[in-house]
């Protein structure tokens, strides 16, 4: 089998594989729905409404079927994209999702490219320099980021950076399409609060691996030719320690979901961190259902491409 | 110790070394053990003693001493309605470190009874396992989250939702550790000398499986806190008028650009207990499982 083939093959399997752990989040989710207090039929029937309507509200509505008949139901709505009606709105689900992505998917990306860059250099630096006080001082912070929550780190830099010295602005978001400069400027203070323990987690696994990966013999070989140190670091070394990287990257993302809901909160940044907000203070089931759904989507995609970027940065893995 | 034969003596040149032997010494080898374990008992005791320190009645209402900068008579100041923030600070430690510790004691108490079934009965396993990838891929806080909206606000929702989150990464570990443990010589050993499938998993399994267990409910006790807090501040989490870390935030969020000691005070309390709990895992790592001490 040429190599190609294998590719495609080996991404045609992963993509299958997540098929039946999206449908145990589909019927978590649905479960969560089903057993949510509060009754949809006699919520929308009003309080003047007599138990005969609100049983016909619930018959119209398909609320008396059974579970797995309104399981599927929903299952396949939601194949074709769609996440129902949110209960305080009235908006479909789909919608309110769709109006708030962009500012997330900003603070995400910008979160990503800032942590991978600060993150891998200093976690390469604290392997090389493995055991002096270089080394000490970023494991120390790299502590630190785990221990500081995302939005005391969030307040502190709004604080200091902010209010004090007003480099950037306090809160709020500016949308790309208004100019690249504002947007870029209202994302800077969140991403690094957002990215904080994201860059603690991938410091601390860089470290790890690049210390692994230096007492090899190919290190050693690379040194006796003569190889100058930055070479062995970033050429030999980072690349045989790429997949441990890539993969807390990924798992890491889960972090991120979890850290934009309150980054977004901190600095007043109306993404879907705020809309879940929104929905648990209203209640709203279905778009917490949606949420929890796309979340959880992305997040398996992000690992999905995980491993299938592993076959690129290290063709000796087969599954 | 063993006696030797007399040895020519050695010049003085190095003193000798003394081996610290006891608790005492092995605090001295572990310092990062000591000194988190020194925070967290501090932390322990303001959380305790709390009725004892000088505070006040946290949830006691004073609409006269609104926003009262810290001072001699509020030592952290005083919140939009007159609460001495001491007080409160105080009293949330209890709820930042029940919360941490029944999470980590009933996370690992169940992820180690659903991964010993999963490890051991490979029926089970593949059913099991596929139920935990669905719940590990929703992200922890947005499960408890979503958990949180499910049931009331308290204490025990709390506990119990992020417990919830908790236990797939729980189980997962156990599970791996059980499979690996599964292929060592003295465990055909034990079964080619008729051990039992209960007795194998109680005396041979199971204890082998605590150090790893140790570490990672350290580590669960500390993200816990963290969630707890996230929970209350979004207003997903121990009801408002009970005095936690996050609630504390919670209310000093609109006051922040004028009044940042609000928040200030309990964070500072927050991440404090957050970097002992964190720091004695890493000691436990490295004591426990010294494989993982130079990777990790």
């Amino acid at each position: 089998m040429d190599s190609n083939t294998f590719m495609f093959s080996y991404i045609a399997r992963r993509v299958f594989a997540t098929i039946p752990v999206m449908m145990i989040v589909a019927l978590f989710v649905f479960s969560l729905l089903y057993i949510a207090p509060g009754d949809p039929a006699a919520v929308i029937a009003g309080d003047q409404a007599s138990p005969e309507d609100v049983e016909k509200i619930r018959k119209s509505l398909g609320l008396d079927r059974p579970f797995l008949v309104r399981f599927s139901e929903w299952f396949f709505n939601l194949l074709q994209g769609d996440l129902g009606t949110s209960m305080f709105t009235g908006m479909p689900v789909s919608e309110l999702i769709a109006q708030r992505v962009e500012p997330t998917l900003s603070l995400m990306v910008m979160t990503l490219i800032i942590a991978i860059t600060v993150a891998v250099p200093i976690g390469v630096i604290a392997a090389w320099k493995s055991g002096t006080w270089i080394d000490r001082g970023i494991m120390a912070i790299s502590v630190a980021g785990f221990s500081v929550p995302v939005f005391v780190v969030g307040y502190l830099l709004a604080y200091f950076l902010a209010l004090e010295l007003d480099w950037f602005p306090v809160q709020g978001y500016v949308s790309f399409s208004k100019g690249f400069w504002p947007w870029f400027e209202t994302l800077v203070l969140p991403s690094i609060a957002l990215g904080f323990v994201y860059i603690a987690l991938i410091a601390r696994i860089t470290r790890a691996t690049m210390l692994e990966v230096l007492s090899q013999d190919y290190i050693r070989t690379a040194k006796a030719k003569g190889m100058g140190q930055m070479g062995i670091l970033f050429l030999h070394a980072l690349k045989n320690a790429a997949v441990p990287v890539v993969t807390v990257i990924g798992i890491g993302i889960a972090l991120l979901i979890g850290g934009a809901v309150v980054t977004e909160s901190v600095f007043a940044i109306p993404g879907l961190g705020r809309l879940t907000i929104d929905a648990i203070v209203r209640r709203d089931y279905p778009l917490i259902q949606g949420l929890v759904v796309v979340f959880s989507f992305v997040y398996v995609l992000v690992n999905l491409l995980v491993d299938v970027i592993y076959t690129v940065i290290d063709p000796r893995i087969r599954y | 110790m063993t006696t030797y034969a007399a040895a020519p003596a050695l010049p003085d040149i190095l003193p000798p070394k003394r081996i610290r032997t006891g608790w005492v010494g092995f605090l001295l080898n572990n310092p990062t053990i000591a000194f988190g374990l020194a925070l967290l008992i501090c932390m322990l005791f303001l959380a305790v003693a709390a009725p004892w320190l000088g505070t006040v009645d946290p949830t006691a209402l004073e609409p006269i001493k609104r926003n009262r900068e810290p001072s001699w008579e509020n030592w952290f100041g005083t919140d939009a309605f007159g609460r001495d923030i001491y007080s409160r600070v105080l009293y949330g430690a209890r709820v930042s470190l029940t919360v941490g510790f029944s999470v980590a004691l009933l996370a690992s108490a169940s992820g180690l009874l659903i991964g010993l079934v999963s490890g051991t009965i490979r029926r089970a396993d593949s059913i099991i396992m596929r139920i935990m990838d669905g719940l590990m891929s929703i992200p922890p806080i947005l499960l408890a989250i979503a958990l949180m909206a499910l049931t009331r606000a308290s204490v025990e929702n709390v506990i119990i939702a992020i417990t919830i989150a908790e236990i797939p990464r729980v189980s997962r570990l156990v599970r791996g550790v059980v499979l690996t443990l599964r292929e060592q010589p003295y465990v055909d050993a034990a079964i080619s000398c008729g051990c039992r499938t209960p007795m194998l998993i109680w005396r041979h399994i199971l204890p082998n499986t605590l150090a790893p267990l140790t570490v990672q409910a350290t580590y669960i006790c500390a993200s816990a806190m963290i969630t707890e807090s996230i929970l209350s501040f979004i207003g997903a989490g121990v009801p408002p008028i009970i005095p936690s870390w996050g609630n504390i935030m919670a209310d000093g969020r609109t006051l922040f650009q004028i009044k940042p000691y609000i928040i200030f005070f309990p964070a500072v309390f927050l991440s404090l207990t957050v970097l002992a709990v964190n720091l004695l895992g890493d000691g436990f790592r490295d004591v426990l499982d010294p494989r993982k001490s130079k990777s990790a």
